[in-house]
């Protein structure tokens, strides 16, 4: 009896200690964001720090987007081929390729290709500095890592992501074109006009974009906070880094989830 | 690496993804067929609708002169009563036109097709169309074809 109840104790101090850490964090996030909010000018007035987190997040990003974009394209073409084709609507693939694209594919696949590809570098660079005490090393210089390091990446990661995922939506129609037109021989004026009448700008175009500016927002706010909060050991860089992209994909499939039921909705 | 060609990089991936989003929205979605331009409301009521929903094309000669912006029902009459939005520079329509649904292609998507009258005066913001076919339902045409055949 005596030990039942000891365990019972035991599973709600468990409890408590994963719930007060989980606020815990939850509130140093918002805390270190609103922190990034306030940095932002000073990060305006210095594009250059801007432009050079643009480059590692943004341009070394490309290559990884234009390459899934390609083949994710190509894949839709003709897997969207071998199912119209059934039904006598091979024309009708502009339609597929384009909505899953602009609508879903294109600024989640992105959001998942970034938080792997400039989430985990940024998590990283931020771990090890915090590690090698480097910020208070800034701090005793009365530099304001803050406005310094943190917010010209969160800048370069905001602006980057909506620009990727654009260019991975258009590498993939066009890879969808190669695919259906070229090689399977749908008809060139068919798919885009079939695309053109069903993709609307304000409701299918500009829902993805929100979509990659929200992903592109949230995946950057979470690898750097996770790389701020690291816990300064090695070890800690290394599990930080993971946690930045595991968290930072959750978060986006499930707020793609959230996007999409909201916008579906209003129609 | 030099503060020059780094910044050239980043110019060129900016480019790049104004570019890509230019493609999108010219080439993709439907930003260079729509107008948005100002429209004039008209009504029409039909007996049944088919499968017309809002934003569904109306076109006169086949050329896309609006959209359907409203569907309602009036359950005083039992009919639909559908408000077409048409484009503010096709003003030149007789008040007495013709509203018909079509379909386009044998199972397409639905649409309104104006047909011009006769009468003097032009249509304007808030007239209702007096004249209005239904939608042709195909599973009503299919049965009717069928009970003739039985009747004779």
């Amino acid at each position: 009896m005596q030990n039942i109840v000891c365990w019972i104790i035991n599973c709600f101090e468990l409890l408590g200690q994963w719930a007060t850490h989980l606020f815990e964090r939850t509130g140093r996030s918002a805390l270190f964001l609103s922190r990034i909010f306030q940095s932002i000018p000073f990060a305006i007035v210095r594009p250059w720090l801007v432009f050079q987190q643009l480059y590692s997040v943004g341009v070394l990003t490309i290559i990884i987007v234009l390459v899934a974009g390609a083949f994710v394209g190509m894949v839709l073409g003709l897997q969207g081929y071998n199912i119209l084709v059934r039904f006598n609507s091979e024309s009708s693939l502009g339609t597929m390729v384009g909505l899953t694209l602009v609508r879903e594919l294109g600024p989640v696949v992105t959001a998942l290709l970034f938080a792997g590809r400039a989430g985990s570098a940024l998590t990283a660079e931020l771990g090890l500095m915090k590690t090698t005490d480097q910020f208070s090393a800034m701090e005793m210089m009365a530099v304001d890592p803050f406005k310094r390091v943190i917010a010209p990446r969160f800048l370069a990661g905001f602006i980057s992501m909506p620009l990727l995922a654009a260019i991975f939506s258009a590498v993939g129609i066009y890879g969808g074109y190669f695919v259906g037109v070229a090689l399977l021989g749908v008809d060139d004026g068919a798919f885009w006009a079939q695309m053109q009448k069903s993709v609307d700008f304000h409701e299918d175009f500009m829902n993805g974009v929100w979509k990659s500016i929200t992903f592109g927002f949230v995946a950057t706010w979470i690898a750097l906070f996770e790389g701020y909060d690291t816990v300064p050991t090695s070890e800690g860089v290394g599990r930080a880094t993971t946690q930045s992209v595991v968290h930072a994909s959750l978060a986006v499939l499930a707020l793609n989830f959230i996007l999409t039921a909201l916008t579906l909705e209003t129609n | 690496m030099t503060r020059h060609t780094l910044e050239i990089w980043v110019g060129v991936f900016v480019a790049a993804g104004i570019a890509a989003l230019f493609v999108l929205a010219m080439k993709v979605s439907n930003l260079s067929t729509v107008t948005t331009g100002d429209t004039y409301k008209v009504t029409a009521r039909f007996d049944n609708i088919g499968g017309l929903s809002i934003r569904s094309p109306v076109k006169a000669s086949g050329v896309l002169v609006g959209r359907v912006s409203n569907i309602a029902y009036d359950d005083k009459t039992y009919s639909a009563i559908v408000t077409l939005s048409i484009q503010q520079n096709f003003n030149q329509f007789p008040a007495d036109s013709r509203a018909s649904i079509y379909t386009a292609g044998l199972l397409g998507e639905q649409y309104i097709e104006l047909l011009p009258g006769a009468e003097d005066d032009y249509l304007k913001d808030g007239d209702r169309l007096l004249m209005a076919d239904s939608a042709m339902i195909l599973e009503q045409m299919i049965g009717r074809i069928i009970a003739d055949k039985i009747s004779e």
